[in-house]
């Protein structure tokens, strides 16, 4: 019936144990790396194997960005097109490269070797402009020096690391992933061994009283969500790392993978000990190769050391961790989403209630943490909550961590207590705006943020007072623009981006947000409709009152915002 | 099961506990708009036509799914859900073809939806999909309200021959590697053109039948293609 050899897949699949639906992500990735692509055959047999429908294996073929139906280039050269991205020239970096190859974004090179896409931020904006070319990073992408990088020369690694803290991010920023003797020397998993000895709830009480919520947008109460699962009845139960960290403008989540994985584990295993989960999984955006190869090897450490496994540390408790691989769409990092795309399917986000503190993963009752917010765990079991609380302000305590990429001369992930200025976040830290022009805007809490002036350099970094100042911290984003910046053209990138990240499930999103872009489109190229202020402002309420999830509801809040601060900009 | 006691659009109701306000309202005879919800599938609020405004919610609530709660005040007329609903029309109609659901055309009436709201806006246009005997599949009139694949599925049939393509705006139904329907699990069992609410999935007389040919000629042709494709199959 077909050209393919099939006799590879099958034995991949059954090496890898890949055997029902929730293994179908997995078993795609693997075909993919054999084929190249998916073609039919190949498609038709993993549904046989895994016993899953064909229409919807075909489903979730085409929800994904990093699954090909029809064949590719041997390596795939992705060039951010993203407003960090584009502040630094990407326009320039992926006309020079299509040049170079003589191709346009889709197509192959003649060779076959390579073919080029135009990427959502692939959250290296701390390296801006920037490209992967397969799994390798390409750090300020010079057009000019294109024949080296594109065959595999290493960059120079652009981004810093810095802050007033280097707690979370002690181990980051050597330009390796710390090994477990090097974390075990630095005191790490020393937090696990004092929550084996506490009783679960505990350990949840002392993270409900460290004041730790979540840091990956929505800010809820760590500690309440825990307790939510461990008394649960249902049981399995899973504990769930939410890795996709995709919001343009936000890296932290990466630099810390990257840096320091078995901090991520260490907080991960804690989380499943104090709500009672036995098996966890990490789910790692599919653009991040780095961070995965990082994870995947801290988890095999770790599983040696007796850190995972049966009986962790002669404590009776057993835990085990599977690493899930993303395949790109930002969807996913909303929590329903991502458990659907756990569970083999396309990532559409379920209707809330019922929460996953009881009706998470498989069903189940499931905590799910970002990154960031797992690293804080093991820090607070270890010194405990008054010492964690120490650190930034009464209602904001701790150490966060911010993203500050665009118009500054140190883009990076900077580490601070709660309540520093946002004047010394950007003139101290990032060492000021980059050039001869002034500050114009700055973006807050990434795509899915708000935009604010000067005005607010004085502003208190902690979730009370952005809160009173009308912005919000989201994930942490800080994106600063200078007076030189066409801030339509970012709004433009900022809609496209939604766009083409809506799932397509509920209506105001799936319409919403290709409207809002054609409107935007006509605004930042000085051609905009009469009325076009009107209908922008219908489509951003709607999508804002009525959309189903996060996505949609947050689809809107940048335009808004500026709407309310130049609304002379969308005005012929 | 406990009584609760809910006050919708100014008058006070009393449903039993775990009623939907869009029941609970139908049953004081305020009619909420929807448009994928269908009784006989899984809801799953998508389509936001039948959110309406719960006091204290930060954001409206779809009513087909949302649970009244003791003591909740509901408005499912006032000019924020309005604006959501209008503007939720305006964008379907720019989109895709809903002329033939006069259901739909009725709801613009009612929420006084501008029929060029907005133009020169991207549209799902698809051609018609003709590739068996009972019936055919013209996705530009398609309202992803996903009853089809859900009655497919596991709503109904178990049969699984459609599920989606695309993704957001680009959404669409398909089959298999967008396979003809008869190389597919399809059993023609006929429940997805009993639940699509528009004209996307029509029996194929009817469609013949508008396309301006005689009964006579429909009989011919259908029973020609019936018997080509047992030739074929057979």
């Amino acid at each position: 019936m077909s050209d393919f050899d099939l006799t590879r897949l099958r034995k991949n699949l059954s090496d890898l144990s890949l055997r029902d639906r929730s293994d179908l992500l997995p078993a795609l990735h693997s075909a993919q790396s054999i084929y190249g692509y998916l073609p039919e055959p190949v498609a038709a047999e993993i549904g046989r194997l895994l016993d899953v429908p064909l229409a919807d294996v075909y489903g979730v073929i085409n929800f994904y960005t990093m699954f090909y139906r029809e064949p590719v280039g041997e390596t795939i050269i992705q060039v951010c097109s993203d407003p960090a991205c584009a502040l630094a020239g990407s326009d320039t970096v992926l006309e020079a490269t299509c040049q170079h190859l003589d191709i346009t974004p889709g197509e192959i090179s003649h060779d076959g070797k390579h073919s080029i896409e135009s990427a959502p931020c692939l959250g290296l904006c701390d390296h801006a402009p920037a490209v992967l070319v397969g799994d390798k990073v390409v750090s300020q992408a010079d057009p000019t020096r294109l024949a080296e990088w594109i065959n595999g020369k290493p960059t120079k690694p652009g981004g810093h690391i810095g802050g007033d803290l280097r707690i979370l991010t002690a181990n980051c920023g050597n330009g390796f992933a710390t090994p477990l003797l090097e974390y075990k020397a630095g005191g790490g998993y020393a937090g696990l061994k004092t929550a084996l000895k506490l009783t679960p709830e505990q350990v949840i009480g002392e993270i409900k009283a460290s004041g730790l919520v979540g840091r990956g947008g929505a800010a809820f109460p760590t500690g309440i969500k825990w307790e939510g699962a461990a008394s649960a009845l249902n049981q399995p139960k899973y504990t769930v790392c939410n890795a996709d960290e995709s919001e343009p403008g936000t890296f932290k989540d990466r630099v810390l993978m990257e840096g320091d994985p078995h901090r991520v584990i260490e907080g991960l295993v804690i989380s499943a000990y104090a709500v009672g989960a036995h098996q966890g999984y990490i789910y790692i955006r599919g653009e991040y190769p780095t961070a995965l190869k990082a994870l995947e090897q801290a988890v095999d450490e770790a599983r040696e050391a007796g850190y995972l496994g049966e009986d962790i540390l002669d404590s009776g408790f057993d835990f085990e961790i599977n690493i899930r691989r993303g395949a790109g769409a930002y969807i996913c990092g909303e929590e329903t989403a991502l458990f659907e795309s756990i569970e083999g399917k396309r990532g559409f986000p379920r209707v809330k209630p019922p929460f996953p503190t009881t009706h998470g993963l498989f069903g189940k009752p499931t905590v799910i943490n970002n990154v960031e917010t797992l690293c804080n765990v093991p820090l607070i079991i270890e010194g405990g909550a008054p010492k964690y609380r120490q650190l930034g302000t009464e209602k904001s305590p701790g150490p966060k961590l911010f993203c500050i990429s665009g118009d500054v001369a140190r883009p990076g992930v900077y580490e601070v207590p709660f309540g520093i200025t946002l004047r010394h976040l950007i003139y101290e830290l990032a060492g000021g705006i980059r050039g001869e022009h002034a500050l114009q805007a700055i973006l807050f809490g990434g795509a899915a943020g708000v935009f604010a002036t000067s005005e607010v350099l004085d502003v208190k970094l902690s979730f009370e007072d952005l809160n009173a100042a009308g912005l919000t911290l989201g994930s942490g984003v800080v994106m600063v623009f200078d007076q030189s910046r066409d801030l339509r053209d970012v709004l433009k990138r900022l809609a496209r981006f939604f766009a083409h990240e809506s799932c397509g499930k509920c209506y105001p999103c799936q319409l919403g947000t290709q409207r809002q872009y054609e409107i935007l489109e006509r605004i930042a190229s000085d051609n905009p409709k009469p009325s076009d202020f009107e209908r922008l402002s219908d489509v951003g309420w709607t999508m804002t009152d009525a959309s189903l999830c996060g996505l949609g509801q947050t689809a809107a809040t940048a335009v808004l915002s500026a709407m309310k601060l130049w609304p002379q900009m969308f005005q012929v | 099961m406990t009584d609760i006691k809910i006050t919708i659009d100014g008058q006070t109701v009393t449903v039993p506990a775990g009623t939907t306000i869009l029941e609970a309202a139908k049953s004081i005879g305020i009619d909420i708009p929807v448009i994928c919800f269908h009784e006989a599938c899984t809801a799953n609020a998508l389509c936001r036509l039948c959110v309406v405004e719960i006091e204290g919610a930060r954001l409206l609530s779809p009513s087909c799914v949302a649970e009244a709660r003791d003591g909740m005040r509901i408005q499912t007329r006032n000019e924020r859900v309005d604006r959501s609903r209008r503007t939720i029309l305006e964008m379907l109609d720019s989109a895709i073809n809903i002329s033939e659901s006069p259901e739909f055309m009725g709801f613009m009436d009612e929420y006084e939806a501008d029929r060029n709201r907005f133009p020169e806006a991207k549209r799902r246009e698809s051609p018609v999909t003709d590739d068996n005997p009972m019936y055919i599949r013209d996705y530009s009139q398609c309202v992803l309200c996903w009853r089809c694949v859900q009655v497919c599925a596991d709503d109904a049939q178990y049969t699984y021959a459609i599920n989606f393509s695309g993704r957001g705006f680009d959404t669409q139904i398909s089959t298999f590697f967008e396979k003809p329907l008869p190389e597919s699990t399809c059993v023609f069992c006929g429940q997805c053109v009993g639940v699509c609410p528009t004209g996307a999935l029509k029996p194929k007389r009817e469609w013949f039948f508008e396309q301006g040919l005689s009964p006579d000629d429909i009989m011919q042709l259908t029973r020609s293609e019936r018997k080509k494709r047992r030739r074929e199959t057979g």
